[in-house]
């Protein structure tokens, strides 16, 4: 049942993105309509898969690679579709919904066994912690997203060579809004998520903070991030500067979700 | 009625220089045309039109040759002899004076063909020249139908929409960079024709401020009065780049006036708020190195004709659907004006009863097949006799010789009585 839900989910993202894809050719609005419904259904759907397989695992599900990849899909469907509500950006979901589409494949070929939770994971801070955590990398994800829109965007208005981009995405101020709006949300969330796994290690290890790899790569993370956001409170850093630095950003929390658990040992590393 | 009466005098940006139109537009008392052009003998009805690029006299004279030079030595305050200024006017008469204001109307004689501006303002022109009882029939109509033309190629091409000038890409292009651009300030530096454009176009995107830097700071002022802006010197430059988001600069200086050096600093003051530089001077005026400073996004004058040419074909094929209304809708106006006699509504009248009557007729004789002939032929010498009777006295009425005036409104009643011109608005 599980996980026919996923795959059902993964086939809606799928189908998504390819809409998004040819409403980006095409800029015609019905397809752009069609392509956010089906996205909207793969978000239910994405839904009711998590809530299935909390019963199935009896805890709350973000303990293997597969879940916590899946729920960082879901973080950044949910994300994207909530910005959507307030902010109108063109074509930004032509951009977001590959980056869904690849998580889901990444969770695909990952291993859906579940398995039986630790004792150091048996605690309230398990949703906590995980959850917020996860989130912040999917408003990260999508700051990513926009910060890529600006680069193409920048550049074909600095080379003054008008290709693909130019009458399809939105202003630059619009993409650095966006930046700014996603990060506004992400930068939290990754700042709770690390205060959050450093009062659950007190409990589990008995220290806050141990500086294992996933502890220092989270804290790499969060200083690029600060050091954007008060670069940009302070001397107004924005554009280009600013959507490298979120770039780079997300490459860290990438590394952090991932470099870590495959290239690092650690604490963390039975964890996604 | 002879459309030779319609004449359309006046000035545009094709025909005269800034200075010349100044002159003409009566910015100091406004109801001095009306006071003046009002007093010319033979001249019927006028409208006066005054913008930043036109100044037009439209008239119905009985006399229009003789009013029209009237009317020329009135706006040039006889300032310059009759032919002298004519070097700088244009003069429409008849079929092509209604063409010229429905082009007007529509927008296709405009600077920035297609820009929305120019209706409003002939509308408020049409508007004070009936609050100052200077219309009549013939430009009641003809202003009217000048507005519904104007409607007509809004909707039905797509001349307001695509880019249509190297000012609309300027637009365009500044529209990428901020998104909405009415928090945003334009700084104009020189002036210059194409300069003057490309404000206007940001003016009509509801820019919040337009400010003029000239070297002779009198120019600076009067052409900031145009856009409702503020005028600064020169020397202030630099300073004012700290305020403003888009500068476009047509000074006739041999060098550079603003090196990458200058602004470098200044973009930390602005907190790096993006810069929109526009050069569209020959020789130039800005330093290309300001193009690799983050967040200046400099264009000139070959930059922005790429930009124009992406769109140029398309302009073209709105412009002759365009055209095309204008001429259909001249046309139609012209037959009006040729029913607009006491013989032709005679006629119109009768034709119009005479098909009611005919249909009537047949409708009724159609279920009456026990007629003889005969009975049908009195049944309908009956109603053609009715009809003769309903309709003599309206025709009389019309026939009897009176002023002028009153022949026209007499006309203008009949016609509107028998619903001879269903479209009339």
């Amino acid at each position: 049942m599980g996980y026919l839900l996923f795959q059902v989910t993964l086939l809606a993202y799928i189908l998504s993105t390819g809409g998004y894809m040819v409403y980006f050719w095409t800029q015609r609005n019905d397809i752009r309509t069609t392509a956010r419904g089906v996205l909207i259904a793969g978000g239910l759907l994405h839904t009711a898969y998590i809530v299935v397989r909390f019963f199935e695992a009896g805890h709350t599900p973000l303990t293997n690679h597969h879940e916590a990849v899946s729920f960082f899909a879901w973080s950044v469907t949910w994300g994207y579709l909530s910005f959507h509500w307030r902010y109108n950006v063109r074509n930004f979901g032509s951009f977001v919904s590959p980056l869904i589409t690849i998580l889901m494949l990444i969770a695909t070929f990952s291993s859906r066994e579940i398995i039986p939770l630790p004792p150091a994971l048996k605690s309230a801070w398990l949703p906590v912690h995980a959850s917020i955590a996860i989130m912040a990398n999917g408003f990260l994800g999508l700051a990513f997203c926009g910060g890529v829109m600006y680069l193409l965007q920048e550049r074909e208005l600095k080379k003054k060579r008008f290709g693909l981009f130019y009458t399809r995405l939105p202003s630059l101020e619009a993409l650095d809004n966006l930046n700014n709006h996603c990060l506004a949300v992400g930068f939290p969330l990754l700042t709770l998520g690390i205060i959050t796994g450093s009062i659950w290690a007190k409990q589990a290890w008995g220290a806050y903070w141990q500086w294992d790899p996933k502890e220092t790569w989270s804290l790499i993370t969060w200083f690029l991030y600060a050091a954007l956001l008060h670069q940009r409170f302070t001397v107004g850093w924005r554009g280009r500067r600013a959507a490298i630095m979120t770039i780079v950003g997300f490459s860290a929390a990438m590394f952090t979700l991932w470099g870590v658990t495959y290239l690092l040992e650690g604490l963390h590393s039975y964890v996604g | 009625m002879s459309a030779e009466k319609i004449m359309i005098l006046g000035v545009n940006h094709k025909t005269a220089p800034v200075d010349i139109r100044e002159r003409l537009a009566f910015s100091n008392d406004p109801g001095t045309p009306y006071r003046e052009i009002a007093v010319i003998p033979g001249c019927e009805e006028f409208s006066f039109l005054s913008t930043c690029n036109r100044v037009e006299v439209l008239f119905v004279s009985s006399t229009p040759q003789e009013t029209e030079r009237k009317v020329r030595d009135f706006l040039f305050n006889k300032s310059m002899s009759y032919d002298e200024a004519g070097k700088y006017v244009y003069l429409h008469q008849g079929e092509a004076a209604i063409q010229h204001l429905f082009r007007v109307g529509a927008s296709l004689d405009s600077m920035i063909v297609g820009e929305p501006q120019i209706l409003g303002q002939l509308k408020q022109a049409y508007r004070d020249a009936t609050e100052q009882n200077c219309t009549g029939m013939i430009l009641n109509r003809l202003m009217h139908k000048a507005f519904s033309v104007a409607k007509r190629i809004r909707t039905e091409t797509e001349i307001g929409s695509s880019a249509v000038s190297i000012s609309y890409a300027a637009v365009e292009l500044a529209k990428k960079i901020f998104g909405n651009l009415k928090n945003k300030r334009a700084m104009l530096v020189g002036a210059g024709e194409m300069a003057e454009l490309a404000a206007q176009h940001l003016m009509n995107q509801g820019i919040a401020e337009v400010i003029v830097a000239n070297r002779t700071f009198e120019r600076a002022v009067n052409l900031a009065r145009c856009f409702n802006g503020k005028a600064v010197s020169l020397e202030e430059l630099i300073p004012q780049l700290e305020q403003v988001d888009i500068m476009i600069s047509s000074t006739g200086s041999p060098d550079i006036i603003l090196h990458s050096s200058d602004v470098k600093p200044l973009m930390r003051q602005r907190r790096n708020r993006p810069l929109f530089l526009i050069d569209i001077a020959v020789p130039r005026d800005l330093d290309p190195k300001l193009n690799d400073l983050a967040n200046v996004y400099l264009y000139g004058i070959d930059d922005l004709n790429n930009v124009v040419d992406i769109n140029k074909a398309e302009r073209d094929k709105e412009a002759v659907r365009a055209e095309r209304i204008v001429t259909e809708e001249t046309l139609k106006f012209m037959l009006w004006l040729g029913s607009m006699e006491v013989t032709p509504t005679i006629v119109a009248i009768r034709e119009k009863a005479d098909a009611i009557r005919k249909a009537e007729l047949e409708r009724t004789l159609s279920g009456m097949g026990h007629l003889s002939d005969k009975e049908k032929q009195a049944i309908e010498k009956m109603t053609a006799a009715m009809m003769n009777k309903i309709l003599h006295h309206p025709i009389v009425y019309l026939k009897q010789d009176d002023s002028l005036k009153d022949k026209k409104e007499k006309l203008v009643l009949i016609r509107k009585f028998f619903n001879l011109d269903p479209d009339n608005s």
